[in-house]
């Protein structure tokens, strides 16, 4: 085992694929010369010089519209967004050709792309520059979401999504980069679609995903104390989504907390919610409780982001509420 | 027709420059203390385009510009301490403290923003241009973008519109030959960025913007004929950041040479230098005026450093008209 920050996790995933494979290339503003606005991209232009590790315009329709194209065409394209909030500009090329290419054009087509940059909230960026879009993305038949919280997890899903045939979107976050663990020496896959149980409990089922899993799982702690016993479900993929998982959990503890950084309208809880009511209705002692962003653009000022981010008293209150001993 | 500046302009337009020279430099400071976060992109270097060009308009006349604007917003009109006090997250700022650093807007003074998404200014402004025409006002829309938002579809996009229904847009091309750490030349396929305008069969031209002077001299008349005609202009002002993009970039990718080539040439040290062999200022009514700014500057940092911060009610506020 070697300890891995996030950003070499994700940086050592691409150049492992692009080494055994010269099909794959990287391409995004900065990450070639700047080695990445975020280092993640570091040393790949040393390694795989500037016909593979392309620094682009900053022209994100373009660029990810230039990587379907190569995708339909024999190449597999890593698409960097330096963040998704500029990847919103290349929505229409993902949601339109990407998503669908396959199916419109009757089954002829592939596109194994992947779409990858930090998402969601990070520091005082204000409302442009803190946005989450695993709702708006996974909303979407035709792709793979992805959204990690560890360097492992990080590694071996990236690698898998670069393997994948299909258009894969990889959510990362800037407040994770710099994050270390524990990451095996040798060659290692995660499937998509299969969630990971980061702690196991017997009173309360926290689904989780991404950089909140890590509040999720301080929050799990804090009720350990408070003698309830936290299972946290980290679903890494959200489509597909590993169901199963969340079920089996729910059938053991009754009881489902959902914690996403999304708005709370038609999010990525508001179906999971609808799923465990569906699945599980006789294995509930309580409704499930969803804890999210406030529905609120993010604003600038310190403590007014923090009213409207979910914080770790939020969770635990949640917790609290789900279990009835508030 | 052509406009000469006189040394009394250009000592009001040199004391300008000098505010928002240590302004950014009293921002950068604050940065540096931890009285706020998130990203910071000041304009030392680039002083003489915004002073030069806004020197140039009327409060009827629209700015926008990118996340890169704070000098811009006090340039047209916004106090000085309303920035700070929007950059340190406070009630006061002049977007409520909501905004921040990339989101300075005011309606009263005609600055639409403070756009954090590259080149996303470009059809607003041709928007509020088109206001302007259907309210048959005599105004223009002045649209800042840097170089590297060039390459966005939506400037392209915009510039179009502006042409072809003919939109009084100023389009201003702050080209300080980087997008972050990437050379303009690496990612654009025209030697100069006004030859854009020649797909959209638009007037347009290039200026030194290291001088106030010549910024000034050069938009003078196109100021004034847009005002007449309506019509679209691209102009590109040749200009050079002091300073990494934003605080956290150390700015590898460029010379120590570079840099000092363009300081050898800086717009305060120019003015300075016309403003002293015309006599008509002493080297001691320059120090005076030095230290004048810099109070004015403490000023407004300490009027901001008092405001309260936000109610926390004030984030659920302003989603919806109400
Ligand atoms: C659509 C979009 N893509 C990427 C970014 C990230 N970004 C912010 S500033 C910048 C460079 C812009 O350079 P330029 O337009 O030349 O303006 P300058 O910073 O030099 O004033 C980039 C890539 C963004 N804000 N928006
Ligand atoms: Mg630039």
């Amino acid at each position: 085992m070697a300890l891995l920050t996030m950003r070499e996790a994700l940086g050592e995933a691409m150049a492992e694929e692009m080494r055994r494979d010269s099909s794959i290339f990287l391409m995004g503003e900065e990450v070639a010369e700047y080695d990445g606005a975020y280092k993640v991209s570091k040393g790949l232009l040393k390694e795989f010089g500037s016909s593979r590790v392309i620094d682009s315009p900053i022209s994100e329709g373009g660029f990810a519209g230039l990587g379907i194209g190569a995708a339909m065409t024999g190449l597999r394209p890593i698409i960097e967004m330096m963040t998704w909030n500029f990847g919103i500009q290349a929505f229409d090329q993902i949601i339109n050709n990407a998503a669908k290419m396959r199916y419109m054009s009757g089954g002829q087509f592939k596109v194994p792309i992947v779409f990858r940059g930090p998402n969601g909230a990070a520091h005082m960026l204000a409302a442009q520059h803190s946005q989450n879009v695993d709702p708006l993305l996974a909303n979407i038949p035709g792709l793979k979401v992805v959204s990690v919280s560890t360097p492992y997890d990080a590694k071996g899903l990236l690698k898998s999504s670069i393997r994948d045939d299909n258009p894969v979107i990889f959510l990362e976050s800037e407040m994770l980069y710099a994050l270390k663990g524990e990451v095996p020496e040798g060659e290692y896959l995660i499937p998509l679609g299969e969630a990971d149980k980061k702690k196991e409990g017997q009173d309360v089922t926290l689904v989780t995903w991404g950089k909140i899993t890590h509040k999720a799982l301080q929050a799990a702690d804090e009720c350990e104390k408070l003698g309830i016993s936290v299972e946290v479900i980290d679903l890494r993929t959200l489509r597909p989504l590993d169901e199963e998982a969340i079920f089996r959990s729910v059938r053991k503890t009754n009881r489902c907390v959902v914690v996403e950084e999304n708005w709370p309208f038609a999010s990525v809880g508001t179906h999971i919610a609808d799923r465990v009511q569906r699945e599980c209705f006789d294995d509930l002692d309580a409704p499930v409780i969803r804890v999210s962003q406030e529905d609120v653009p993010v604003p600038y000022a310190e403590n007014l982001e923090e009213e409207v981010l979910p914080s770790v008293e939020k969770i635990v209150r949640a917790i609290q509420t789900v279990s009835y001993r508030i | 027709m052509s406009v000469k500046i006189s040394e009394e302009k250009l000592f009001s337009f040199y004391e300008e420059m000098l505010f928002y020279r240590r302004f950014e430099e009293r921002v950068l400071r604050a940065y540096t203390q931890r009285m706020f976060a998130g990203f910071c992109h000041v304009h030392i270097g680039q002083e003489a385009v915004c002073v030069g060009i806004q020197g140039l308009l009327e409060a009827h006349d629209y700015v926008l510009s990118g996340y890169r604007s704070h000098t811009q917003a006090i340039a047209k009109g916004l106090s000085a301490a309303s920035v700070f006090g929007e950059l340190l997250g406070k009630a006061t700022g002049c977007s409520k403290g909501k905004g921040g650093s990339m989101h300075m807007f005011s309606e009263e003074h005609r600055f639409l923003g403070g756009n954090g998404i590259v080149g996303a200014q470009a059809p607003l402004a041709v928007g509020a241009a088109f206001s302007l025409k259907y309210k048959k006002q005599k105004n223009i829309s002045v649209c800042y973008l840097g170089d590297a938002a060039m390459n966005q579809g939506a400037v392209f996009e915009a510039m179009n519109m502006a042409a072809v229904w003919c939109l009084p847009v100023l389009f201003v091309i702050e080209n300080n030959q980087y997008g972050m750490g990437t050379h303009i030349k690496r990612v654009t396929s025209v030697d100069s960025l006004a030859k854009r305008a020649l797909a959209f069969d638009m007037e347009h031209s290039s200026v030194d913007g290291m001088s106030v002077v010549s910024v000034y001299e050069h938009c003078a008349p196109i100021v004034e004929k847009m005002k007449k005609t309506g019509a679209p202009y691209l102009l590109e002002v040749n200009t050079y950041r002091y300073k990494g993009h934003s605080v956290s970039d150390p700015g590898l990718y460029r010379s120590k040479e570079e840099l000092e080539s363009y300081q050898a040439r800086d717009p305060l040290i120019q003015a300075e230098t016309i403003l002293l062999q015309s006599k008509k200022f002493t080297k001691n009514q320059l120090e005076e005026l030095n230290q004048k700014v810099k109070e004015k500057v403490k000023k407004a940092e300490e009027e901001a450093l008092s405001a309260p911060f936000p109610e926390k009610e004030e984030a659920f506020k302003d989603v919806f008209v109400s």
